[in-house]
């Protein structure tokens, strides 16, 4: 299939683009690397009569660390954060994470902001950053706002974003030298998209205890505190914290997500 | 015959492929490459329901000329496709090439939209539209068999295009059998996903006064023969041409309603059209191979040596049946081959091809076997488990043993040669069983199950005119017949009505000439696909091409080699062509020499050289030939492999590969390999993921590849092929049919082995795919669902 007939945007600046983005006088989309987008604009589920390209803006582009964060620009490719060109204050989670979503030829192309702003349950980012208690850096026409992970993601294709609005930067808090992480994703086929996620977090200098079941029905599952890992790590323990979540829509599915949690603890325990 | 060299370039040699220059570096010419002056694209509206009255289509008055349905076509004089079987009790279904007031199943063509770009098409379609009065719906092949279904065709007193009886009785052996074993086995919906879609490029010739019909297609000379039949037009005035084809497997071998459409439109318009089938329109509307339904039973005695077998089957037909294969080659085949190369005297199977609102089904590489071996497969084994052994000594001692070759099967089917046994013996080996007993025993310390699993198939290639004759259907082959041209520079030109879309043909068949007359690999041309060139065929389907094709361009080139040899002998004054050979390209008598070239350089252009009693068909030939037994040929393989099944999640991870089979004489090694991998890649498929849902309403629950998965490269096996070599005595050097054997056999032996790597749980599945879900469902007590 193809897209219906659309006007197309490149602009250079962010403010820009915001302007571009806040008329009402047309359905506007922003797209950056159209890995998501793309299919759908192909499918005709999506048709905007504008769309808006972010990929030229060079601060979107951008990675700097900032104090005890890294700012990651929305429009960083998951390729570029595999391949590590910056200083990775995650001991190892972003390059090892964007290593194994998709393809590299989807890598090459599709960004963190995308993928975050698409609100996939499935997606790597979506619970990766949820883990690693990242904030998104939200702009739009009226300024900028900062949400915690946990408050973007609202659940399956739905964010905090409001119209006019974009991901303009991912915060992403260090880890101490302490910090151990966890990361087991459940796909029939490479590059496919996952049926369970875990994905955890122990920091004990910054006091954090953090489990993610991911892929879902809903928004990641977040389980804060230490009980999972003391002792209490048993599948039973784990199916309660899940039990009604969307998590647990049907016994096989609670199953396989209790499995990739259980898998992804042992990663941190080990 | 001439004498088989593994050296050289002739049969049997490993040489590169002609047509890799061009297809590796992009420059093939599909149909997506062709541009035409004034070109339109096409595209189709298609039902959104599974089965509806349409009880209205409205046309925007701007696109009024842009759009057409059934009543223009039949206004036109356009006929609907019918693709009748000789079978008693056969139903017949019309399939007009646009729906005629209903619709049959998601997907349907109903109308067809014209614009100078595919986009502005779709624009127009979207634009169209259908009122649908909604009918009941046959989702599932064991619901519309039960009386009071929802009828598909109201005009027939049910959903059964046929059924079919095969066998005695087997009352006494039920009776008394030691050991009976019984299963529910099913095989699910598939895509046959080429890589490259359908596509069709129509024009009007002038010149010529011809609709020429460029076509993705494995048959040019049927879709002539079927399109003529729908647009009333004489064959002599359709040719149908078959550029580049990226894959058919089946899906491009039958006359498609939409190149009934894109042909009638072009003449309407008077305008160069094509229509390309886009992967969505693939997975919705071709989702159209595979789903059978089994309830077998097996009978033995206490050493698992098999007494009888007896099914049930059913073949999810879909809502038509397409021309020329007809809706029940795939049941009626499932009949007469479920014994396959077993050796066991009593035998029932009755079959039924339903009918439903699903996609036409079409044969799939393997067609009705690999069901039929997933089915039986599966049956060795559990006879070998109820009897307390190992599977792979069952399935040797059932097997027919060498000594009894030629062997007619309980279905008399006809198996010219082979060792089937030793394929076991050497898949035993080469697997390396005790291993993985061994391996199996000590357990892996990631909780991982180990399996292994066996499967010996058979693949009847070149079929024969009688066994399509007793089908009935549109197409029977007979002859199959190859021009063979001596080129004015000494060259060859091949020319046969066969289509080469993957199987590579360019190379094999100038193999085969070459072993004949010694002329050179690159002064070889196949010129094949092609109606305005090629001698009739009815294609490439079934494994036949080298059987067949080339068993004719051999019969044809010998025919050549005398004529050569004749001139030659003239040119060099010898007593006269027994007194000169043909090697290496040239005529020889003693110590002289005339070369091909020479003597085409005579024929052509210094005639006045040529001897008076001169062959007037000069340097020209056209041969037809059929093997020495019209039942085709059998090439067999034994499929082995080691699984390891993670019982938390249900994901089967292949560890090791092994096919050993027997193609009888290979041409080209290389090329049987690469048949035997990409085969295997689609049987994987078939084993572990490839499915298409339906719900209740008949909706295809896939649309993308995000929901509808096929096998990556990191999903299939390395695979190790070992050859056997058992030539065939009935053809040309002893070639067999290697085309579809890898896709039949490995979701037989995937399910075997994951049943043995379940073992120690005591469940077992037995359906395909073995999703994880189904494997978890298993775990979990609970049956599966898929």
């Amino acid at each position: 299939m193809k897209a219906v007939d659309f006007d197309y945007a490149q602009p250079a600046t962010l403010d820009a683009a915001l302007a571009l983005l806040s008329r009402d006088d047309v359905m506007v989309r922003p797209v950056a690397g159209s890995q998501s987008l793309g299919p759908m604009l192909n499918l005709r589920l999506a048709q905007p009569e504008l769309l808006v390209d972010i990929t030229r803006i060079p601060e979107l582009q951008a990675i700097r660390r900032e104090g005890d964060r890294l700012v990651i620009g929305a429009c960083v490719t998951h390729a570029r954060l595999e391949d590590g060109d910056y200083p990775d204050v995650t001991r190892g989670v972003l390059p090892s994470v964007a290593a194994v979503i998709a393809y590299r030829a989807v890598r090459n192309r599709g960004t963190i902001g995308g993928s975050l702003a698409h609100a996939d349950p499935a997606a790597d980012w979506v619970n990766v950053l949820t883990a690693l208690g990242a904030e998104v850096v939200i702009a739009g026409a009226g300024g900028r706002r900062t949400v915690p992970m946990t408050g973007f993601i609202l659940g399956v294709f739905e964010t905090d974003l409001q119209p006019g609005e974009i991901v303009a930067e991912i915060h992403v808090p260090a880890l101490s030298e302490r910090a151990r992480w966890g990361y087991c994703k459940v796909c029939r086929k490479t590059g496919e998209f996952s049926h369970a996620t875990g994905a955890v977090l122990i920091d004990p200098a910054r006091g954090l205890w953090r489990c993610v079941a991911g892929a879902t029905s809903g928004k990641p599952v977040v389980i804060d505190g230490p009980a999972l890992f003391e002792g209490g790590c048993t599948e039973a323990a784990m199916a309660a914290h899940l039990a009604g979540s969307p998590a647990a829509d049907d016994p096989i599915a609670l199953r396989t997500h209790t499995v990739a949690l259980k898998r992804a603890i042992a990663q941190v325990m080990s | 015959m001439a004498e088989v060299s593994t050296a050289g370039s002739g049969v049997g040699a490993r040489v590169r492929r002609k047509e890799d220059d061009r297809l590796l570096r992009g420059r093939g010419r599909f149909v997506g490459d062709i541009a035409l002056v004034g070109m339109k694209e096409l595209a189709f509206v298609r039902s959104p329901v599974a089965h509806a009255t349409i009880t209205g289509i409205g046309i925007p008055e701007e696109h009024r000329g842009a759009v057409f349905t059934w009543a223009d076509l039949a206004a036109g004089g356009v006929k609907p496709i019918r693709a009748v079987s000789g079978l008693p009790g056969f139903k017949v279904s019309e399939q007009p090439a646009l729906a005629d007031g209903k619709v049959r199943f998601v997907g349907e063509p109903v109308a067809v939209c014209v614009a100078a770009s595919r986009a502005e098409a779709e624009d127009i379609a979207a634009s169209v539209f259908v009122d649908y009065a909604e009918l009941p719906v046959n989702s599932d092949m064991l619901e519309a068999v039960k009386p009071g279904a929802p009828k598909v065709h109201d005009h027939w007193p049910d959903n059964v295009f046929l059924e079919t009886n095969v066998g005695g009785t087997i009352a006494e052996i039920a009776a008394t059998a030691p050991v009976k074993v019984s299963r529910t086995i099913r095989t699910a919906r598939q895509c046959m996903v080429p890589l490259e879609g359908k596509g069709v490029v129509v024009h009007w010739d002038r010149h010529v006064e011809q609709l020429v019909l460029t076509t993705s297609t494995q048959m040019p000379h049927i879709v002539r023969a079927g399109l003529s039949e729908c647009l009333d037009l004489d064959q002599g005035l359709i040719r149908v041409v078959a550029p580049d084809v990226g894959g058919g497997f089946g899906w491009k071998g039958l006359l498609q309603p939409e190149e009934v459409v894109a042909a009638w439109i072009a003449m309407r318009l008077d305008r160069p059209v094509r229509w390309t089938e886009d992967r969505r329109e693939h997975l919705v509307a071709a989702a159209n191979a595979r789903e059978h339904h089994y309830e077998i039973t097996a009978y033995a005695d206490e050493r698992g040596r098999l007494l009888g077998v007896e099914a049930d089957a059913w073949v999810d037909a879909g809502a038509y049946s397409v021309y020329p294969f007809s809706a029940c080659l795939e049941a009626a085949q499932v009949g007469s081959i479920l014994p396959g190369p077993y050796d066991f005297a009593h035998y029932r199977c009755r079959t039924f091809s339903v009918c439903t609102n699903k996609p036409p089904i079409v044969p799939y590489r393997g067609v009705a076997r690999t069901g039929v071996c997933f089915a039986m497969e599966q049956m060795i084994d559990a006879v070998a488990d109820a009897v307390g052994r190992e599977p792979w000594q069952v399935r040797l001692e059932n097997l027919v043993p060498p000594e009894k070759m030629p062997f007619d099967n309980v279905t008399r089917k006809h198996f010219d040669s082979g060792d089937y046994p030793e394929s076991v013996r050497r898949a035993v080996a080469a697997i390396g069983l005790d291993g993985w007993r061994a391996r199996q025993k000590a357990g892996e310390p990631d909780g991982r199950l180990i399996g292994v699993g066996f499967a010996t198939c058979c693949e009847q290639s070149a079929h024969g005119t009688a066994v399509y004759h007793g089908w009935g259907i549109p197409m029977v082959p007979g002859h199959e017949q190859a021009q063979a041209r001596i080129t004015p520079d000494g060259g060859l030109e091949l020319r046969v009505g066969v289509q080469s879309h993957g199987q590579s043909m360019e190379t094999t068949f100038a193999q085969v000439a070459h072993e004949v007359l010694g002329i050179p690999l690159e002064k070889i041309k196949l010129v094949h696909g092609d109606t305005g060139l090629t001698p009739y065929s009815t294609g490439t389907w079934g494994s036949r091409s080298m059987v067949m094709a080339g068993g004719a361009v051999a019969t044809a080139c010998r025919t050549l080699a005398e004529r050569l040899c004749r001139i030659g002998a003239h040119l060099m004054q010898a007593a006269g062509p027994e007194a000169v050979v043909l090697k290496d390209g040239a005529v020889t008598a003693g110590g002289a020499a005339v070369t091909v070239r020479e003597i085409a350089h005579t024929w052509y252009r210094a005639p006045q050289l040529l001897p008076a009693d001169v062959d007037r068909g000069g340097l020209e030939v056209t041969a037809g030939y059929k093997p020495g037994s019209d039942h085709g040929t059998f090439s067999y393989a034994t499929h082995a492999v080691a699984v390891a099944v993670d019982p938390e999640i249900g994901q089967v991870e292949i560890l090791d590969y092994v096919v050993v089979e027997d193609a009888g004489t290979m041409v080209n090694p290389m090329v049987v390999d690469g048949q035997i991998y990409g085969g295997v890649a689609q049987g994987v498929g078939t084993a572990l993921y490839e499915r298409m849902p339906y719900d209740a309403e008949g909706q295809p629950l896939a649309s993308t590849f995000m929901d509808y998965l096929i096998p990556g490269f990191t999903e299939v096996p390395h695979v190790r092929i070992i050859h056997m070599l058992t030539p065939s005595p009935y053809t040309e050097f002893g070639v067999k049919g290697i085309g579809e054997g890898g896709a039949i056999a490995p979701p037989a032996a995937l399910c075997n082995a994951i049943n043995d790597a379940l073992k120690p749980l005591g469940v077992i599945v037995t359906n395909a795919p073995m999703t994880p879900e189904v494997i978890l469902s298993a775990i979990a007590g609970q049956r599966g669902t898929a």
